[in-house]
């Protein structure tokens, strides 16, 4: 559990971040806050010859809620997204969510750019910003560009996001209605066995809007489409919870590990996704 | 003079004796950091030790190549076998008659297992060179299934004991067998099982899962070659042991060795054995010259050093059609993994598991317990039980439960009808044992009135009908236990370890000025010696207990003992110092008495004091007799006061308690909430009730832990699934449940002050109670046995099977 030796870069810009990946190419790694990073060098699993830690970056920190729009520094910890105010006003899911991973001390140093950036299935941000329709804004040697969340996730750590490329901020429309995240796990600090991000919005009685997405049940978060429109125009009764749950079976591929085989976790993601419906609707 | 004299309540209560909540003394360094761990030591020029470990749980290891992690700077050596077999300590013995490798000789049998130790100046550079050895091992079938192990062409893992038909505990009838150990009257059981009206039958596994505690394993071995003493401070659990094995193993004069076991982040068995690590440390400082340090990771831990349980247990239990149990059959399987390294008494191959007639009164009884070789790493120890009195406990909690199904009865009842009365203590049991002392039926109506055990009955019947209405997604479970534990190993006659008879001592001196140091041959883990020795003394010799100073673990100072382990401390470490304050007495009254100009026989012990009968304001303090002793020429009586006792057992001490747990249980997600958990421990005399109940948070912490997700899961092809602690479960403070502690007291007719142990009563039986409880919730549905641990996969697929899914 010793990681082979690196070096460490401390840049104080993005352009600076983003220089020396391009300098180092395959060699180098940004990290932020390493929960996932570090253990996999300790396990000499992840080769790193150059880590470069983004926490020196000012300009990556921040969360503003204006016109609807709310914007997060990728750099902001879990913790400081549960402790803002303007943010559990404008996205309170968020709060929700990140209460839900691992523990305070994890919070405390873990960040939802390495949450979104690191491409790991388990982890719980993905997937809420697929639910929220959130843009990621990327910085690279040729300026920035900006990637839907849900296009963003090809296989398990394999992203949208170049090898040079940094993670600097995401970007989504302050959601209305009501909302839940529902995630069954082990015990604090696991990552979940089947978890679910559910927005709904309300017209009268009937569900005018929705949004669905599942995590750590296949190599990517999976935004449930059909899962969502079997909703739309219902009363959010057991038969349209029972139709959303059908679609979005057949969306999701999860794998046996410790947490259990196959037929356990797709039973316990219909359990988790009529949940959140039934929390969200109540929101709503 | 007299009205000087403070009452007696308050002289006794100044001691801070028997009985007190005294803070723990130890805490005031650990609460700050400032503990002193085996790893914290730093000694001129140490050099750092790594193992190279296998992959593979069976391979032919080819050839090993070293030569490039030898190239880089500041590695000193890379051991292999080769380098070892000239000191014939390429293979070690093990405490239970067998052999195992210290370093692969030709092949692993385990994965994870020791192959080369890489020697080099810091422990980066030892990482780094680990990386760099090459080894070539040609992959062999991998057995993990200890019936498959049986199998007439299962592979043959132990080459080394090709011919060998007797084993160190009788015949060996297979190329992996171990042993065949029998107890109590196999016809007369058949015959008991032949003709009764009710035979339940089942198999219960308790799984394979480990101590991981906190601290890992670890050493410092340096060689002193200007005076020829080797001193290893290490997380011994036994150091006297650790001293005399490494004599007879290395040649080294007893006397040379010094074994100092510092501050130990937790035991819990794990650290009773002898590992690779430690005759890898001492030959490379041998061969050095310099302090060699060898400190497992947590996936070293998980993987390499002792695991726990691995029974597969079948039973039998016979009775009446009104439920008293006639006899009682038991097959165990056990899994010892590749190399016998259990850590038992040596007469008793699978530990003292014979107390699986629990707490009831079997009159008929047989056991045979078959040892296995797998590959699996080796261990087998009593993780915070005595030996294997877990897997016995659970065996019986099980059976009984198996056995109110079959008889269609309520399973305290039947619990009730079948306890071993009062009055029939001591008590012989059908395997062998000779119980001290119980009053089980008064502490089992204690927690059933307790917990409103009637009430919480008819809220479960209420709970299924509304299940069965669709009204809830959630059962009640109520999980009983009654344990008997078998403790305090243990009388010499039948306990030894590799010939070292279980006694255990005290040596105490007095101060001129009325203080005191105890020194004793057993050793801390985190059990609070230093606090409850000191009272155990300060009751018996009338100086406070803050004015005692208790010291453990180094075996040039301490008196020669057995070591911490299987609850023994109190039972005999305890009775040697009650029996060495006694001594002190004896003196301190002929001291008195000269003092007061008056015959022995006219003072009598007052607490903290002598004074004469029937004057009791002609007194001397222990203070003033403490200091006259050495100070003060007294005709017929060396000065000083001083005393030693080596205490061996008369018999075992049998701790009980009455465990119940009330769980809520999510048919959907398998998940689960524990409501309610009551233990009540009869532990004999009590000695810290706050110790006692920070002893019982902490074993009922670890046995909800292995009843409800731990394990050390392999695959098929020997792979440890579960080799860090994001899947090996250790619950937070989150998932931990909150206990309430009751008690009773029985004390033991033969322990000077009545004293049984504690420390493992509630992991021994905790473990029942958890899994009961979930057994109990599906019982109204048809389930009779669900193995463990209770994860939520495992119970979601109870209730599939049962077809509570709709």
């Amino acid at each position: 559990m010793i990681p082979s030796r690196f070096d460490y870069h401390r840049p104080d810009s993005v352009d600076g971040a983003v220089a020396l990946l391009t300098k180092y190419g395959d060699e180098a790694r940004a990290i932020a806050g390493g929960h996932s990073l570090i253990p996999m060098m300790k396990l000499r699993m992840a080769e790193v010859q150059h880590l470069v830690d983004l926490q020196g970056i000012d300009s990556m920190k921040g969360v503003s809620v204006a016109g609807g729009t709310v914007t997060i520094g990728a750099m902001m910890t879990q913790h400081e997204l549960i402790a803002n105010e303007a943010l559990a006003k404008a996205a309170p899911i968020i709060r929700e969510a990140s209460l839900q991973i691992a523990d305070p001390q994890v919070r405390y140093v873990g960040t939802i750019g390495g949450n979104l950036a690191n491409g790991d299935p388990g982890n719980d941000m993905p997937g809420l910003m697929q639910c929220l329709d959130a843009t990621y804004v990327l910085a690279g040697p040729d300026g920035t560009r900006e990637v839907a969340a849900r296009d963003f996730y090809e296989a398990a750590y394999f992203t949208a996001r170049s090898d040079d490329e940094i993670l600097v901020s995401v970007r989504f429309t302050a959601p209305k209605g009501g909302y839940a995240y529902e995630k069954q796990k082990r015990k604090i600090g696991d990552y979940a066995t089947a978890a679910a991000a559910v927005l709904i919005e309300k017209d009268g009685a009937t569900c005018a809007a929705t949004s669905i997405a599942m995590t750590n049940l296949s190599d990517t978060p999976v935004w449930c489409e059909a899962a969502g429109a079997a909703l739309v125009g219902s009363k959010l009764d057991k038969s349209a919870i029972d139709a959303a749950v059908a679609a979005m079976l057949p969306t999701i591929d999860p794998q046996e590990d410790n947490r259990g085989p196959v037929e356990f976790k797709k039973h316990v993601a219909g359990v988790m996704l009529r949940r959140a419906i039934e929390r969200a609707a109540s929101r709503a | 003079m007299n009205e000087m004299t403070p009452p007696k309540a308050e002289r006794a209560e100044a001691l801070k004796g028997l009985g007190t909540a005294r803070k723990r003394v130890e805490d005031a360094r650990f609460t700050q950091g400032k503990g002193n761990y085996v790893d914290d030591l730093k000694l001129p020029g140490m050099l750092f030790g790594d193992f190279v470990r296998s992959p593979y749980a069976h391979a032919r290891v080819k050839s090993i190549n070293a030569d490039k992690a030898k190239a880089i700077p500041g590695v000193i050596a890379v051991l292999t076998a080769d380098d070892l077999r000239p000191l014939n300590l390429h293979w070690m013995p093990t405490l239970a008659g067998d052999v195992q490798m210290v370093l692969a000789d030709g092949k692993v049998l385990f994965q994870g297992q020791e192959v080369a130790f890489v020697v080099a100046e810091d422990r980066y550079i030892a990482a780094d060179a680990v990386e760099l050895v090459e080894v070539e091992y040609e992959e062999l079938p991998v057995v993990v299934d200890p019936f498959k192990a049986q199998a007439d062409d299962a592979p043959v893992l132990r080459e080394d004991l090709a011919g060998k038909t007797e084993g160190a505990h009788g015949p060996r009838r297979h190329h992996n067998h171990i042993f065949t150990w029998e107890q109590g009257d196999k016809d007369a059981t058949d015959a008991v099982l032949g003709s009764a009206d009710v035979v339940a039958e089942e198999m219960v596994y308790y799984h394979r899962t480990h101590p991981c505690p906190l601290e890992t394993c670890g050493c410092v071995a340096s060689m002193d070659k200007v005076n020829g003493k080797l001193t290893v401070h290490g997380t011994f659990q036994a150091p006297h042991a650790v001293r005399t094995v490494a004599s007879l193993i290395s040649g080294i004069a007893e006397h040379n060795i010094r074994i100092i076991s510092p501050d130990i982040g937790g035991g819990f068995g794990n650290k009773v054995g002898v590992y690779p690590g430690y005759i890898c440390a001492i030959v490379a400082s041998i061969v050095t010259g310099v302090p060699v340090k060898w400190v497992e990771d947590r996936m070293d831990n998980l993987m390499a050093t002792a695991f726990a349980r691995d029974y597969w247990m079948k039973g039998k239990i016979a009775a009446t059609k009104d439920g008293k149990i006639t006899g009682l059959w038991c097959h165990v399987t056990a899994d010892h993994g590749a190399f016998d390294a259990c850590a038992d008494p040596t007469k008793f191959p699978a530990g003292f598991f014979n107390i699986c007639t629990g707490s009831y009164d079997i009159p008929t009884a047989y056991l045979a317990v078959d040892g296995i070789y797998t590959n699996k790493a080796p261990g087998g120890v009593a993780y915070r039980c005595s030996f294997r009195v877990t897997e016995a406990a659970y065996f019986i909690e099980r059976m009984i439960e198996v056995l109110a199904i079959e008889l269609g009865m309520d399973a305290a009842e039947l619990r009730a009808k079948n306890f071993i009365k009062k009055e029939q203590f001591p008590y012989q049991s059908a395997l062998g044992w000779e119980y001290d002392s119980g009053d089980y039926h008064t502490a089992w109506d204690k927690a059933l009135s307790a917990v409103g055990y009637t009430e919480l009955r008819k809220e479960q019947a209420e709970r299924v009908e509304a299940f069965k209405r669709g009204e809830t997604r959630k059962l009640l479970g109520i999980g009983l236990c009654h344990f008997t534990e078998i403790v305090g190993a243990g009388p010499v006659k039948n306990c030894d370890i590799l010939g070292l008879g279980m006694f255990d001592s005290c040596e105490i001196r007095i101060h001129p000025t009325g203080s005191a140091i105890a020194r004793l041959g057993t050793i801390s883990q985190g059990q609070g010696h230093a606090t409850t020795f000191a009272q155990i003394l300060a009751s018996e010799i009338g100086i406070s207990a803050d004015d005692i100073t208790i010291e453990e673990g180094d075996t040039d100072t301490a008196p020669y003992g057995l070591g911490t382990y299987g609850s023994r401390s109190t039972p005999v470490a305890g009775a040697a110092t009650a029996m060495a304050g006694r001594k002190i007495r004896a003196k301190a009254q002929m001291i008195a008495a000269y003092l007061l100009e008056v015959h022995d026989n006219d003072v009598e012990w007052d607490i903290d004091r002598f004074m004469v009968k029937g004057a009791p304001e002609r007194f001397k303090t222990m203070k003033e007799i403490a200091f006259a002793s050495y100070n003060q020429a007294i005709p017929g009586l060396e000065p000083g006061l001083e005393a030693v006792s080596y205490y061996d057992p008369p018999n075992m001490t049998y701790p009980f308690g009455a465990y119940i747990c009330v769980m809520e249980i999510d048919v959907d997600t398998g998940e689960h909430e524990i409501r309610q958990f009551y233990a009540l421990d009869d532990c004999g005399t009590r000695i810290n009730p706050m110790i006692i109940e920070g002893q019982v948070h902490g074993g009922a912490t670890e046995g909800y832990a292995i009843a409800m997700g731990q394990e050390l899961a392999y695959d098929d092809m020997g792979n440890v699934k579960t080799g860090t602690l994001m899947d090996f479960f250790i619950p937070t403070s989150w998932e931990t449940p909150h206990y309430t502690t009751d008690h009773t007291v029985t004390p033991s007719p033969h322990h000077p002050i009545g004293a049984k142990g504690v420390g493992e009563s509630p992991n021994v039986g905790s473990v029942p109670a958890f899994s009961n409880a979930v057994h109990d919730a599906f019982r109204p549905f048809g389930l009779k046995q669900a193995h463990m641990p209770h994860d939520h996969w495992r119970i979601w697929k109870i209730a599939r099977d049962l077809g509570l899914h709709g």
